[in-house]
């Protein structure tokens, strides 16, 4: 990768490179000090985080805030913790990402490969698909998932995530495909492949960079939702961000502020480890997501 | 476009003939069921608008525009599109100014920089509930950072927005921005990265300071990247709900309520489906209106490619 | 009867003509170049032909069946791209099997396959790399392997040789020809190389916007070129096209070439295209060969119509084997090729000798030769 400013960078006096990285350093500050926050008082007894400093560290340590954020604190009517909803949220995100990703994958290859009059409108359309308010198909979803035999059930919060996770599924398959040589697909026609061969045998053993962008995207998005949770779920199959907002604004009792930094924590700990494990292709999805078309 | 296209050749036998059906076979399903999830259902909430469904949707109850006229009347559509404007203006501008003041300082061949980006990039990777709970205890004045001004001996500091019917929504601006400007740094260091070396070098050849080589050359060149930017903003700013209901939950009384917040509250929490609906197709055609002319001109109108 | 025939070939996409009319037939075994500039259509028909993409009217037969509707695979084709299209993830060897291992031939039956053809082209050693790791003559050579492990009717080859370097692909030249004289398969070549397509070809297609322009062997493509599309496309340097008035010389008719101050250069003709007469007097386009415009040291002794004029020359271009002189004439820039060692300078006049046997005459208006 180039770095344009190489040149510039060089010229620059020391005492602006001195508030340069000031500036970036009190940014990184800003950024990190929530997670700080949340950390370390999720490490507190409820007292000390009343009475003491929000921002130094535990002077009593205690790991009871995580324990009783996992399987013991009241959520809803039942003091189950976050674990069941934690485990919600796996057995719905999941399949939806899977699903999402082999359909999107194969309506990239399509897209791309096969084209035929139309193809750009059908794009276009599950393209705009990405962008609706969630909010305008709510109702209907709701109605839809009744008739199925599917309201309040994870197999219905998985349908409702796969479809409209669709749209970008389709877009990032749609746009890597488009780069792969066509020749490619010419040539194993001539070899006598057929439809599924040349998806299976050809485009798939390539696509590994583009799966594990999607998958990253899907994950994030599937696992951080909260309308689609909130809106769909029944006792049974309440996700984990839902579970998490239900623990923190519940009005009664005591505000427990330690188990509910625990339990943020815990909410976006799947996400978090995604991110640091594999940042690069994570920003990339961003940015494919950022960049339509 | 056409002219690349694989071959589909038309066939006598039998099995051939399936697999030329076998693509738009395959296709068939996803986009069927986008044309119902999306396409029709954005049909029945429109029907739905215009009638005046309460708790289930009853569409013998036909009321013409009569639920976005009350929409228009209604004091917390007021209130939400007016704290919409606020936190769309506020969230746009702040994110991209940060992002991109972030971005030409991180291009300053920082060391380091591959510690500092992801520090600025993780809170993309939390959801605005994990965010808003994050902001919510932080700038709670009872435990939060007034609470720790007065432990540091500045006893007459006073941060109570989250709790002033006033000033609550730029809060939510605030925890907003922590999380999405990252995101924007990102987009803009990428544009920045791509920036041809040559121009550059033409330009200090030219005698042009850094400072000038940004204003003229660089962050015009940016542009592409600002729009991208502000289309994926404005379309976080519309749909912003999540963060809302895990800080304020529209509170306090009403004075964060925002579009999305309205529909949900009118047609789940207070049974007004119609105006709910009406709520949503107006979020819509908001959206559409930045949404369609930008995918418009990336599509090239269909026409480009 | 021939091979491989191509009548009334259609093709539209949408609106827009791409191949308009194409009528081809090469006998078994031939070597059937396709050669015309970017855009013409050239490689369009090659995927027609090869089924990759539908024809809108006409017929294509292989051995005398109608392969219209046939998918690719069952055409008893092979095919080389210019890409090369080999398949990123499968190995040198898997790369050349994979066609057998679709239609479930046996796999003692293709690794004896991948050995003869890995011996035939020397890449035996290469068997277990995969493409990224290939030179790109070795990937040509993987591609042309995969192409004749197949032992298809007819092989097309898409400009298989303009990803190459300028050395390596008159090197892979040769070899394709040698593999042709060998394995006597019929071949349908698509190149914008005309030197390619010279040196190849049994027969030459010369294509222009979707119309076939004019097809032929090379040497009656060369020599005899219908029009001054072709006459000006094939050949390197190309055939100087300059314009020039027919006039009446005593009894015979002779060419006026024009050259601003100075004095016009009268080339008399004996013989010549019957047509011509009707031009007397007229505005025609001389056509001549910069080998057919020489030093009269360097002429070709057997011409039986050479017509020596003194040529002011502006600028000397020696190429090592040759020497290029330009001059000007009717208000163009001649090349004139010389002997290596030709005395020649610019600025200064010299006698250069007009092949007239060679020359040929072309009508302004229509650009087609008078014959």
């Amino acid at each position: 990768m180039s770095v344009p400013s190489q040149d510039n960078a060089a010229r620059t006096g020391i005492f602006a490179r001195a508030i340069i990285y000031s500036a970036l350093i009190l940014f990184a500050i800003y950024y990190l000090l929530p997670l700080y926050v949340m950390l370390v008082n999720s490490l507190k007894p409820l007292d000390e985080i009343r009475q003491g400093n929000m921002l130094s560290l535990p002077q009593q340590w205690t790991f009871e805030p995580w324990r009783s954020a996992w399987s013991t604190a009241q959520i809803g009517v039942s003091p189950t913790g976050l674990k069941p909803y934690f485990l919600n949220s796996i057995m719905m995100v999941a399949p939806a990402v899977a699903l999402s990703t082999i359909l999107g994958a194969l309506n990239g290859y399509v897209l791309t490969k096969w084209r035929f009059k139309g193809d750009n409108l059908v794009f276009g359309l599950m393209l705009l698909a990405c962008f609706i308010p969630f909010q305008i198909v709510l109702i209907p979803s709701a109605r839809i998932l009744g008739i199925l035999g599917l309201a309040g059930s994870i197999p219905g919060l998985i349908l409702i995530h796969m479809v409209y996770g669709l749209g970008f599924t389709t877009l990032f398959f749609r746009n890597y495909y488009e780069a792969f040589p066509t020749e490619l697909i010419r040539a194993a026609q001539i070899d006598g492949a057929s439809f599924f061969q040349i998806f299976r045998r050809i485009l798939l053993p390539s696509s590994g960079p583009i799966i594990v962008v999607t998958v990253i995207w899907q994950f994030t998005n599937i696992w951080n939702d909260f309308l689609f949770g909130s809106s769909f779920s029944s006792v049974d199959s309440i996700p984990i961000t839902v579970a998490l907002n239900n623990l923190v604004n519940s009005s009664t009792g005591v505000k427990e502020y330690n188990v509910h930094f625990a339990g943020a924590i815990l909410a976006a700990l799947p996400t978090l480890i995604v991110y640091i494990v594999s940042g690069r292709y994570f920003v990339r999805g961003l940015m494919a997501g950022a960049v339509k078309g | 476009m056409a002219m690349t296209t694989t071959a589909q050749t038309a066939a006598k036998n039998p099995r051939a003939t399936l697999q030329d059906w076998l693509p738009k076979l395959v296709l068939a399903p996803s986009f069927a069921l986008i044309l119902l999830f999306v396409y029709g259902f954005i049909l029945f909430t429109a029907v739905l608008s215009f009638t005046g469904s309460k708790l289930l949707p009853d569409f013998s109850a036909w009321v013409g525009f009569n639920n976005y006229v009350r929409l228009f009347n209604h004091p917390n559509w007021i209130t939400s599109l007016k704290n919409l404007a606020i936190f769309s203006f506020l969230y746009i501008v702040i994110c991209s100014v940060l992002g991109l003041g972030l971005a030409i300082l991180l291009d300053q061949k920082i060391r380091g920089e591959g510690v500092l980006r992801p520090i600025y990039l993780y809170p993309m990777a939390l959801s605005f509930i994990v965010t808003g709970v994050a902001w919510k205890w932080f700038l709670d004045p009872g435990i939060g950072l007034e609470h720790v001004m007065h432990l540091w001996g500045w006893e007459s500091f006073s941060f109570r927005w989250i709790k002033d019917g006033k000033m609550a929504i730029y809060t939510i601006v605030i925890a907003a921005i922590w999380q999405s400007s990252g995101f924007v740094m990102a987009m803009f260091l990428a544009g920045l990265r791509g920036v041809d070396n040559e121009v550059i070098k033409a330009a200090q050849i030219d005698g042009a300071s850094t400072i000038t080589i940004y204003r003229r050359i660089i962050i015009p060149l940016m542009r592409p990247v600002f729009l991208s930017a502000f289309v994926v903003l404005a379309h976080l700013a519309i749909k912003s709900y999540d963060l809302v209901v895990a800080m304020t939950d529209g509170g306090p009384g009403t004075a964060t309520w925002t579009p999305a917040l309205f529909m949900q509250k009118f047609t789940f929490g207070r049974n007004e489906m119609g105006m709910g609906a009406s709520s949503a197709i107006i979020m819509m055609i908001m959206i559409f209106s930045i949404i369609v002319p930008y995918l418009y001109s990336e599509l090239g109108g269909g026409k480009k490619q | 009867m021939s091979f491989l025939q191509i009548n009334e070939l259609h093709k539209s996409f949408g609106a827009t003509h791409i191949l308009k009319g194409i009528n081809l037939e090469i006998e078994e075994g031939g070597f059937l170049v396709l050669v015309g500039p970017s855009g013409c259509g050239k490689s369009t028909l090659l995927n027609t032909i090869a089924g990759l993409e539908p024809i809108t009217s006409g017929e294509i037969r292989i051995n005398g069946n109608q392969v219209n509707d046939l998918h690719p695979s069952k055409r008893d084709i092979a095919m080389v791209f210019q890409s090369y299209a080999l398949y990123p993830n499968m190995t040198v060897g898997q790369n050349i099997a994979f066609g057998m291992e679709i239609r479930g031939v046996p796999k003692a039956e293709r690794d004896k396959a991948i050995a003869d053809v890995a011996n035939l082209l020397q890449i035996g050693h290469l068997l277990d790399r995969k493409p990224s790791q290939l030179s790109g003559g070795q990937r040509q050579r993987v591609a042309m392997g995969r192409a004749l492990v197949r032992d298809p009717q007819v092989f097309l080859f898409d400009e298989p040789l303009s990803n190459l370097d300028a050395k390596l692909r008159i090197d892979m030249r040769t070899e394709i020809k040698r593999l042709h004289q060998r394995m006597k398969t019929t071949i349908v070549y698509v190149t914008h190389d005309q030197i390619e397509a010279m040196t190849l070809a049994t027969k030459i297609a010369v294509l222009k916007d979707g119309l076939l322009q004019q097809f032929g062997t090379p040497a009656e493509i060369y020599n005899d070129p219908v029009n001054m599309f072709v006459a000006d496309f094939m050949g390197s340097p190309a055939m100087n096209l300059v314009p020039a008035t027919i006039v009446t010389e005593g009894n015979k008719l002779a060419v006026k070439l024009d050259r601003g101050e100075r004095q016009p250069i009268l080339l008399p003709l004996s013989g010549g295209p019957a047509g011509l007469s009707a031009y007397n007097g007229k505005k025609v386009i001389f056509g001549i060969r910069p080998e057919a415009l020489t030093d009269p040291d360097g002429a070709d002794r057997n011409a039986s119509q050479l017509a020596t004029a003194d040529c002011h020359i502006e600028v000397v271009e020696p190429a090592g084997s040759d020497t290029f002189a330009v001059t000007a004439l009717g208000g163009k820039h001649v090349v004139a090729r010389l002997r290596a060692d030709a005395n020649v300078k610019p600025g200064t006049t010299t006698p250069l000798a007009f092949n007239l046997t060679k020359a040929v005459f072309f009508d302004p208006e229509s650009q087609n030769r008078i014959s």
